[in-house]
């Protein structure tokens, strides 16, 4: 079990292991957030509990686009900070195409986090496999601190979730999940995330979900069927 | 209506409510109390009953206020009409307005608001049932909730009052204390690694000598290490059931 750890304890007297959520004064590392403490060889970290989302390069975000410019697109990624999106980093942008036939405000995207300067203005890219204007589907909201558990250990969680109900699903940094697929199996797994989100201890809750699935699925068999 | 002047604050060495000088009142915290708020907090210190709530680090409105290089904190200190004896009228008066300034001016100095430029982090505490001490009280409930929110801090901010009857210095007064006492002196600190580093708030109404300043200064500060220890415990109270232990992906679907 890992210790919980306020702002201001003193972590290390080392400052070349200094991490994720912590500062240096005076040669000593403190914490700077609350959380759980990480510590290996080389490295300490902490582990944030709660907190906004702070965009980061290179997260794969769910996004709404909030207005149209000439040069592009100002999207809304639930962060303090809205973020831009330049025509020059949409595929879809050809010549003869203004921007607001291509994406209008209101619509959802998934984006890159490409750039952030340092006033915070964020930029995203499009020009990336997994990017795409979202068309379809739907998408759940929860508190982005909960994302590392929605995607469980090395993706265990998604796996079960894409395996047990044949859904596609892409996990946004910032909390904004998007789930395509049959609706009453994305009802499901709407579910479930929420579930995911509410449970604050995470001790079996792999197979927790496993179990809730298996018997959603039954109900909604007995129904149809 | 109020509390008359007693004769004498100490008989016997015990004060009016029957404490010893150095004792505090009984404190109740509990954090994350509110489900809209990003961080809240509930805290009981003696009669004084107040709530926090943290939002953010959030957008800027309205946006000239923004700050391009770092957050701007904001601070309302507000009492509910029923928290005193006569009803108070609501809205901002002269004593809120600069608890509010005193007590933002504290949490500016502990807040890394460099990490969020133009955004803003805001704080608001309700006072629900005064006593003396209110603002102490405050200081103490907003240090947890933006603990509890995430925000990141050098380290928290624990504050207590110390007063002067009949020529003694008294930790955290009571209500007549305050009113008719010969001095009231609260103070703030930064506390870091379980050691007070700075002051981030004193402020001082009444007479006092030089010596007695040093002396209130020391009774202040063991008191506000007994007051930080409860607020420890409030949040790992909060936070021992979250165990996101055994999760470290970072993977994407």
């Amino acid at each position: 079990m890992r210790k919980v750890v306020l702002p201001g304890d003193l972590l290390s007297t080392n400052p070349k292991v200094a991490g994720y959520g912590t500062y240096i004064e005076n040669g000593k590392v403190y914490a700077k957030i609350l959380g759980l403490f990480d510590q290996t060889e080389t490295h300490i970290k902490v582990i944030p509990l709660k907190g906004r989302y702070i965009p980061t390069v290179g997260d794969v975000v769910v996004g709404i686009v909030r207005e149209v410019a000439a040069n592009g697109w100002l999207v809304d990624i639930h962060s303090p900070y809205q973020a831009f999106l330049p025509i020059t980093e949409n595929p879809e942008v050809k010549l003869n195409k203004k921007p607001n036939e291509i994406l209008e405000i209101g619509d959802a995207i998934i984006a890159k986090v490409l750039n952030i300067d340092p006033k915070m203005k964020v930029t995203l890219s499009m020009k990336d496999r997994m990017c795409r204007a979202i068309r379809f589907g739907r998408i759940v909201a929860i508190n982005p601190a909960r994302v590392p558990r929605v995607i469980g250990k090395k993706g265990s969680m998604i796996k079960l979730l894409k395996g047990e109900l044949d859904i596609q699903i892409v996990v946004g940094q910032n909390g904004l999940i998007w789930i395509n697929g049959d609706r009453r199996k994305v009802s499901i797994a709407e579910e479930a995330i929420y579930l995911i989100e509410e449970e604050a201890h995470t001790e079996g809750l792999t197979d927790r979900v496993a179990e809730f699935i298996e018997r959603r699925k039954s109900d909604v068999g007995e129904q149809t069927g | 209506m109020l509390a008359s002047k007693p004769d004498k604050f100490i008989i016997d060495g015990k004060r009016l409510d029957g404490r010893t000088f150095d004792q505090l009142r009984p404190i109740k915290i509990e954090a994350n109390v509110l489900k809209r708020a990003d961080g809240s907090c509930l805290l009981e210190m003696g009669k004084n009953k107040v709530v926090a709530a943290v939002y953010g680090p959030r957008e800027v409105h309205p946006r000239h206020l923004q700050d391009p290089s770092k957050a701007i904190i904001r601070y309302r200190y507000n009492m509910a009409p029923f928290s005193v004896e006569e009803r108070k009228r609501p809205g901002p008066d002269r004593r809120s307005i600069e608890i509010s300034k005193v007590s933002k001016e504290a949490f500016e100095s502990v807040i890394m608001k460099e990490l969020f430029p133009r955004s803003a982090i805001d704080i608001f505490v309700e006072v629900l049932q005064a006593d003396a001490g209110s603002r102490t009280a405050c200081l103490n409930a907003a240090s947890v909730a933006l603990v509890d929110a995430g925000v990141p801090m050098r380290g928290m901010i624990t504050s207590v009052a110390v007063a002067k009857v009949d020529g003694v210095l008294v930790l955290d007064p009571m209500k007549e204390e305050d009113n008719f006492g010969e001095a009231d002196l609260p103070f703030a600190f930064l506390i870091r690694n379980g050691r007070i580093e700075s002051i981030v708030l004193l402020q001082m109404d009444g007479c006092i000598t030089r010596d007695e300043l040093k002396q209130a200064l020391r009774l202040a500060k063991k008191g506000a290490m007994e007051i930080y220890k409860l607020q420890r415990e409030a949040i790992l109270r909060r936070y021992i059931l979250e165990e996101i232990d055994e999760l470290s992906g970072d993977e994407n679907a």
